[in-house]
């Protein structure tokens, strides 16, 4: 399989926590305005793998990482690379919902807020445009001022999705963003992920396969921090070219 | 069936040391509100005192005990304040780190005659301050200065790490993140340490005996500059030092009531603080 | 731009934070600035004598030997007093007292730590000590076992609060293995659970100990006061931290007896801190454990 042009693309990526190990060799080319999955069981590294596209891990404490991680063709472990720009570029939602303790309003307006955007008429139009796109409007437009962690878990979970659409960025990372909800949630969320998917490049970590299967065009499988196989879902699900995939999407380990 | 009785008896044992101390604190509490109630008049909350303190009332003292907690509290509390935000979002593991620790735990337990003496040494002579308000309450901030630092750090260690990535995430820049998403969230509590603080500065003698207190000064400072009365030294000097302390005992206990019901009004506000927020914020 | 704003914030965050060590530095300066000179003249080994006497038209006296030991025998009484109390207080908090017994006393005993020293101190001034002095038929009830009973009192809450955690911390499973051994429970308690959180214990009541030693108005108001060397509990005594207070304020700036007074307030400070960073240690070291 060959993908020219990737959007985001690694070349034998490292990682470490402290002393151990968390990624080994890691190199992917990630296609854009597709979806691609990220699988494998927990502690695999998926995870900590996503969140080395908008450097989130660089908060964490005595981490480090060797190897190259690219953006659109610039690598963004790079001392002059804007934070901020690159964030704003990169988008992202969580495992656990974690809304702001603030009002629906707000929660969207954040971002958008916090990039210079002063005006209460556009802050309003973007807001009601990420809330459409989230698919969430018609369920919280007559609420926008009450406090966002009165919403259902799976409203809430769209309101982060609505949070990261609203700073307008070109790639979605997803972090098992339906393993807390219940199934009707996690269906409507596995549909927008269906829409989003013509305007966004994403890249969903998930440990269930069936939905891996579902919303993705390619999946990448995770085996104790090391890449084992990367390819279309279609060919992943039906014919994987590895042992250790075949096991693990047929239910064997994990 | 013997070792049975053995364990109900020595169980009641430790049942009444507990209920000792309760009984103490009961006792204290109920003696000073049931000697002082009789002293407590508007004229003697707002009135000057007469007779160095044998009649009148004790309002130089309440004015001067406000000018000192005031005084103390916005000094201590953005530095109290920022030195947390440091702690907690800022700081790394290693040797500054540390040294900061040490620093705060050692402030603590200072003993407060000690820090009458640092004030003494450095506001009042070195910096040629004076006894005054300056000095006094710039030595009451550092000493409460520790208590603010400890309980705004974990205010804000309270505040789940999610907020802090999805802002983050979100391109905020990291000060944007605190200030916006982590500070309003851990505010209640950090101010419930000021006003710990500030029940504490109320209720400190020492520390401004050396540095500002005045023994008998019935009237109202002119500036930062001036000696001022404060509420438990004047209770000290009434006690103690007045020649007919024993005829202006109900002097003494209206005084220590005023005291007592300052600190503990203080206690209690900090107290319903934290529990209304701790009930609205449910993470 | 952004990056500058964020730089110079950090910045401010760091000074704020150094102002801690700057105090406690400025704190050993001061201490050691004006009392350095009376190392010089009349010489330290003037701090070394049985008697206090600083205000003298024949010969001023400034042995701190009196000061030291009426600080060790209230300490020592008030420590004694406290060490039973505070840890069965404890006990009872952790593991005996239920709900609404717990949720209402403990806070209540906590009020004790609010209430100012001067009242207590004037508490044992007018309550206390005319008790102490009918019950042992003294002339006077000023004597530094009253002092120690309410220093303990004090200290106590503090003690409760800090071994109650350290019994708290007892993994469960000790507790479950000695009932299951079909031990009762207050064998338990006290063979099992106290013993493992006796490193807890120690560091509450060492704490304590700061605070008894450190404490200034109480000792001040009804130990009487009087400079010399005894450790009969019903006699009168002289603490440190009195000492400072009482003669400060009619101390002339730059005399003997004016750096004399600094060298108290150094050997309190070496005490407390010494007994602080001691406890510190017992305590990291038994939180890293679990």
């Amino acid at each position: 399989m060959v993908i020219n042009n990737p959007k985001v693309e690694t070349e034998a990526l490292n990682f470490y926590y402290g002393a151990t190990q968390a990624l080994f060799d890691v190199s992917i080319r990630i296609p854009e305005k597709k979806v691609t999955a990220l699988i494998g069981p927990s502690g695999c590294g998926k995870s900590t793998f996503l969140r080395m596209f908008n450097r989130l891990n660089d908060i964490i404490t005595g981490t480090h990482h060797k190897g190259r991680v690219l953006v659109d063709g610039e690598e963004i472990y790079n001392n002059h690379v804007n934070l901020v720009e690159l964030r704003k570029k990169v988008g992202m939602v969580f495992q656990k919902s974690n809304p702001f303790p603030k009002s629906v309003f707000e929660n969207v307006a954040y971002g958008p807020k916090i990039h210079g955007i002063k005006e209460s008429s556009k802050l309003m139009e973007i807001v009601e445009r990420s809330l459409k796109a989230a698919a969430l409007w018609d369920e919280v437009k007559d609420r926008l001022s009450s406090n966002a962690l009165g919403l259902s878990g799976g409203q809430q979970q769209r309101l982060c999705i609505a949070r990261a659409l609203a700073v307008e960025p070109e790639i979605l990372l997803m972090d098992e963003p339906a393993s807390a909800l219940d199934p009707k949630s996690t269906s409507r969320i596995e549909d927008l992920i269906g829409e989003l998917r013509k305007n966004y490049t994403i890249v969903i970590v998930t440990h269930n396969m069936q939905q891996a299967a579902r919303v993705s065009d390619y999946t990448a499988f995770f085996y104790e921090g090391n890449m084992i196989e990367f390819d279309t879902t279609e060919k992943m699900f039906t014919n994987p070219g590895n042992q250790q995939t075949e096991d693990y999407i047929t239910g064997r380990f994990g | 069936m013997e070792n049975q009785i053995k364990d109900r008896i020595i169980l009641w044992l430790i049942r009444l040391f507990f209920y000792f101390i309760v009984a103490i604190v009961g006792y204290i509490i109920f003696d000073i509100v049931y000697n002082g109630l009789s002293t407590l008049s508007w004229e003697f909350i707002t009135g000057f005192p007469r007779r160095s303190g044998a009649e009148g009332g004790i309002f130089p003292a309440i004015v001067g005990t406000a000018y000192l907690v005031f005084g103390a509290i916005i000094v201590a509390l953005p530095l109290g304040m920022a030195s947390a935000i440091y702690l907690s979002e800022y700081a790394r593991t290693g040797r500054f780190t540390s040294l900061v620790r040490l620093a705060i735990t050692t402030l603590a337990g200072v003993p407060s005659i000690v820090f009458g003496l640092f004030g003494l040494g450095l506001f009042v002579i070195f910096f040629g301050f004076g006894a005054s308000i300056l000095s006094g309450s710039l030595t009451l901030s550092f000493m409460i200065l520790p208590t603010i630092i400890v309980s705004s750090e974990e205010s804000l260690r309270a505040v789940p790490m999610s907020l802090r990535e999805g802002s983050l995430a979100l391109g905020a820049s990291k000060w944007q993140t605190i200030y916006k998403n982590v500070l309003p969230n851990a505010l209640p509590g950090m101010l419930t340490g000021a006003i710990l603080g500030i029940g504490r500065a109320a209720g400190e003698t020492a520390p401004i005996l050396l540095t500002v207190a005045a023994f008998y000064l019935p009237r109202l400072p002119g500036s930062i500059f001036d000696q001022v009365m404060a509420l438990p030294y004047h209770l000290y000097v009434l006690a103690t030092q007045h020649p007919e302390a024993e005829k202006v005992l109900p002097m003494q206990y209206g005084t220590a009531l005023v005291l007592l019901l300052l600190v503990i009004i203080f206690n209690l506000g900090a107290i319903i603080l934290r529990n209304h927020f701790r009930k609205k914020i449910q993470w | 731009m952004k990056n500058w704003k964020e730089k110079i914030i950090r910045l401010l965050l760091v000074a704020s934070a150094s102002i801690s060590i700057l105090i406690v530095l400025s704190i050993f300066l001061f201490l050691g600035k004006e009392a350095l000179p009376f190392a010089f003249d009349p010489g330290l080994s003037a701090l070394w004598g049985t008697r206090w006497i600083p205000v003298s038209f024949k010969e001023e006296l400034f042995g701190l030997l009196p000061l030291l030991t009426g600080s060790i025998l209230v300490t020592v009484l008030a420590t004694a007093i406290m060490i039973p109390f505070g840890v069965l207080g404890a006990v009872y908090i952790a593991e005996i007292a239920r709900g609404p017994e717990r949720d209402i006393l403990k806070p209540f005993i906590e009020i004790l730590t609010a209430i100012p020293s001067v009242v207590i101190g004037f508490f044992g001034l007018v309550v206390l000590s005319p008790i102490i002095k009918n019950i042992f038929h003294l002339n006077t009830g000023l004597t530094a076992l009253s002092g120690a009973v309410l220093l303990a009192l004090m200290a106590i809450p503090t003690v409760i609060s800090i071994s109650e955690d350290a019994i708290r911390s007892v993994p469960k499973s000790y507790k479950e293995a000695s009932l299951a051994l079909g031990a009762k429970r207050l064998q338990t308690i006290f063979s099992v659970i106290v013993p493992a959180a006796l490193p807890g214990i120690i560091a509450a009541i060492m704490l304590g100990i700061g605070r008894v030693i450190g404490e200034t108005m109480v000792v001040l108001m009804v130990t009487g006061n009087a400079a010399k060397i005894t450790f009969n509990p019903m006699s009168s005594v002289r603490t440190m931290t009195a000492t400072i207070a009482a003669e400060m304020g009619e101390v002339a700036f730059g005399s003997h007896h004016y750096r004399a007074l600094f060298w108290v307030g150094i050997i309190l400070l070496l005490i407390t801190f010494g007994l602080n960073v001691i406890a510190q240690k017992v305590l990291k070291r038994y939180r890293t454990v679990e």
